[in-house]
């Protein structure tokens, strides 16, 4: 018996499942990430430098982290007031505005790009009005950070919703009869217990925003050195017919995307680890 | 500080939790509120605490010490306030949930940093978790986070102690050891305190006095003996320990059950009419033959002798069951066993008549 020099467990399959989940992730991940890295690697050590970091894609990275960075700390703000309304209140058409929040998640991102750059062209609805007064918002940086943070503040609302529902009335209830004002409440009590799923939403829409393509290439402009995005820089690459340097760019992207992630997860772990402790 | 309430109403929706209710407890009495749940004892708790307000009403007041504290916010009241469930702050220390109520006060009151220290340490020995100051409140047991949230009420110095069912979600053998702390503590601090409860024994044995509360009214307000031994109501005499109902009668004047006159039961000028008659397990005796005293027979159905005194069971003859408590030396010395038959002597009743009840 397989079983014998192992604990038995009551959930049968454990190898079944395991077996399974390593191979499908293999297949549908890592392998894939693996090719593009060993394609990069063709352009050897000099080819590959000279690929991903000159000025060009330099300022491309600048501009697609500052940007995704901007739009992920909108959206954690904003994502949050949405998610605390749609827990704590009862508002008519609330179900409705429940449903509006996943509409970035649900449209083709072309879709809420070309939308979003009718709006706010300079003869757009609100472009016309931004216009005379300085602001000019398609084809800058400022119009990818509104691409951006449409496509992410799903990510902050869903994720935060669960943890504010989860918050007792009781502990509210306890820090104002403690003598604690609504302002201390909130950044003393509610803010440290929702921050691990704020970071995550944090994190989410961080990462979404890096990969970003659809949305920003047509409210961008796309001029390089000022409005070009890495995702844009690799399809141009593409169509150019630079697989290798294409790869590269992507590679550094990979690393970058990577070294985020498990820093903000580090982040986590060093949030969550005192208040999981031992029960 | 005293409490006194006056004309307390509150209504959720169509349910009525607290009819027109008033209530005055003095200074540094410790108070419980007993009821079945649905009675309106926690509103009423939570009313005092400002975390609900009441009713509309002009006639209505809530006074600490003369002082009108109904419009002011929960925040502003000095209460301290004990959950059932504890509600302490999962993210912080057990040294910062203790600290909380310090750290948020206006600048000018607030105590120094040393001095917040200080005092901590001094409330978490009082309640008996020096030590576990660094601990989080997941790593401490059920027992331990209630004496934990006691001293982060405890920690603004509050007027008034309140505690919510403070140990129903705790088990037996660690909520009688609470119970007879939270006696010593009061002993010792002497702060005006409510206890909400639904626990007879806990009420009986904690309070200076027991407010007796169903469907929103008050029944009765009485010392715990008083309650226990003169109960005013047919509900505080079901609701407070085991008690025999029984059908009787009134009859020119005198109590009556079946055939038997019960002594110092008398309605004078009532000449007919039901009549329920109470008694308590103890106020029952057992013998195996009639003595000439008034009782009547029955059967002995079930026996449980695991404890101070030994309960019996037993069913008289038109099938109701009754029990009574014997002392293990006289339900040895009778020798009963199931089956035995048996005469019931009352020692003392209460008799209600419908019409006559408050």
């Amino acid at each position: 018996m397989s079983t014998s020099r192992t604990t038995r467990t009551i959930l049968p399959g454990f190898g079944l499942t395991m077996g399974y989940t390593v191979l499908y992730l293999s297949l549908v991940v890592l392998i894939p990430l693996g090719a593009l890295v060993l394609k990069s690697g063709s352009l050897g050590w000099h080819g590959f430098w000279a690929a991903a970091w000159n000025p060009r894609v330099i300022a491309s990275y600048e501009l697609t982290f500052f940007t995704s960075f901007v739009s992920a700390l909108i959206n954690a703000f904003f994502g949050l007031i949405v998610a605390w309304t749609l827990v704590r209140y009862t508002l008519p058409g609330k179900s409705f505005i429940d449903a509006v929040i996943d509409l970035p998640f649900a449209l083709p991102t072309a879709v809420s790009g070309i939308a979003l750059t009718a709006v706010y062209a300079q003869n757009g609805w609100f472009g016309r009005y931004l216009e005379p007064l300085g602001i000019r918002v398609a084809f800058t940086p400022l119009g990818i950070i509104v691409a951006l943070t449409f496509i992410g503040l799903p990510f902050v609302v869903r994720t935060l919703q669960p943890a504010i529902e989860e918050i007792d009335r009781e502990t509210e209830e306890a820090a104002a009869s403690l003598g604690a004002n609504r302002w201390q409440t909130f950044w003393r009590v509610i803010l440290p217990t929702i921050l691990p799923a704020l970071l995550t939403g944090f994190a989410l829409s961080f990462a979404r925003a890096l990969g970003e393509y659809g949305s920003v290439v047509f409210i961008s402009g796309n001029m390089p050195m000022k409005t070009e995005i890495t995702s844009l820089l690799i399809i141009t690459k593409l169509e150019q017919y630079d697989y290798a340097g294409a790869t590269a760019i992507a590679t550094m992207m990979l690393v970058a995307s990577f070294v985020l992630l498990f820093a903000i997860n580090l982040l986590q772990w060093w949030n969550g680890r005192k208040f999981r402790g031992a029960v | 500080m005293s409490i006194e309430l006056q004309h307390i109403s509150k209504t959720y929706g169509t349910y009525q939790a607290l009819r027109d209710v008033s209530l005055s407890i003095k200074d540094g009495e410790l108070v419980a509120l007993l009821g079945p749940s649905g009675s309106g004892k926690t509103t009423l708790l939570r009313i005092i605490a400002g975390l609900d307000s009441p009713e509309q009403d002009s006639r209505s007041r809530i006074r600490f010490h003369e002082e009108d504290v109904a419009h002011r916010p929960a925040a502003q009241r000095r209460v301290g306030f004990v959950f059932q469930h504890y509600a302490l702050f999962r993210h912080m220390s057990v040294f910062e949930n203790v600290a909380f109520g310090m750290r948020v006060m206006p600048r000018k009151l607030r105590p120094a940093k040393a001095a917040i220290d200080s005092r901590v340490h001094e409330l978490l020995q009082l309640v008996q978790l020096d030590g576990l100051g660094k601990r989080f409140p997941s790593q401490l047991s059920g027992g331990q986070r209630q004496r934990a949230a006691l001293a982060r009420a405890l920690a603004v110095e509050p007027r008034v102690l309140l505690l919510d069912e403070p140990f129903g979600a705790l088990d037996a053998k660690v909520r009688q050891d609470l119970r007879a702390w939270l006696r010593r503590l009061h002993d010792e601090i002497h702060v005006t305190s409510i206890l909400v409860t639904h626990d007879q024994e806990e009420a009986l044995e904690v309070a200076d006095r027991v407010v007796v509360m169903n469907h929103g009214q008050i029944e009765q307000i009485g010392t715990p003996e008083e309650v226990f031994h003169k109960p005013m109501t047919r509900f505080v005499m079901e609701f407070l320990g085991q008690v025999n109902m029984f059908r009787g009668r009134v009859q020119a004047g005198k109590a009556m059950l079946g055939e038997v006159a019960l002594d110092g039961h008398y309605f004078p000028g009532k000449e007919q009419g039901a009549a329920m008659v109470y008694m308590r397990p103890h106020e029952l005796d057992i013998k195996l033959y009639k003595n000439g005293a008034p009782s009547f027979p029955a059967k002995v159905t079930r026996i449980n002798p695991a404890g101070s005194i030994a309960k019996i069971t037993t069913q008289t003859t038109d099938g109701q069951n009754v029990l009574v408590d014997l002392s293990l030396e006289d339900y040895q010395r009778l020798s009963l066993s199931e089956g035995t038959h048996v005469y019931i002597y009352p020692k003392s009743s209460r008799v209600f008549l419908p019409e006559y009840e408050i």
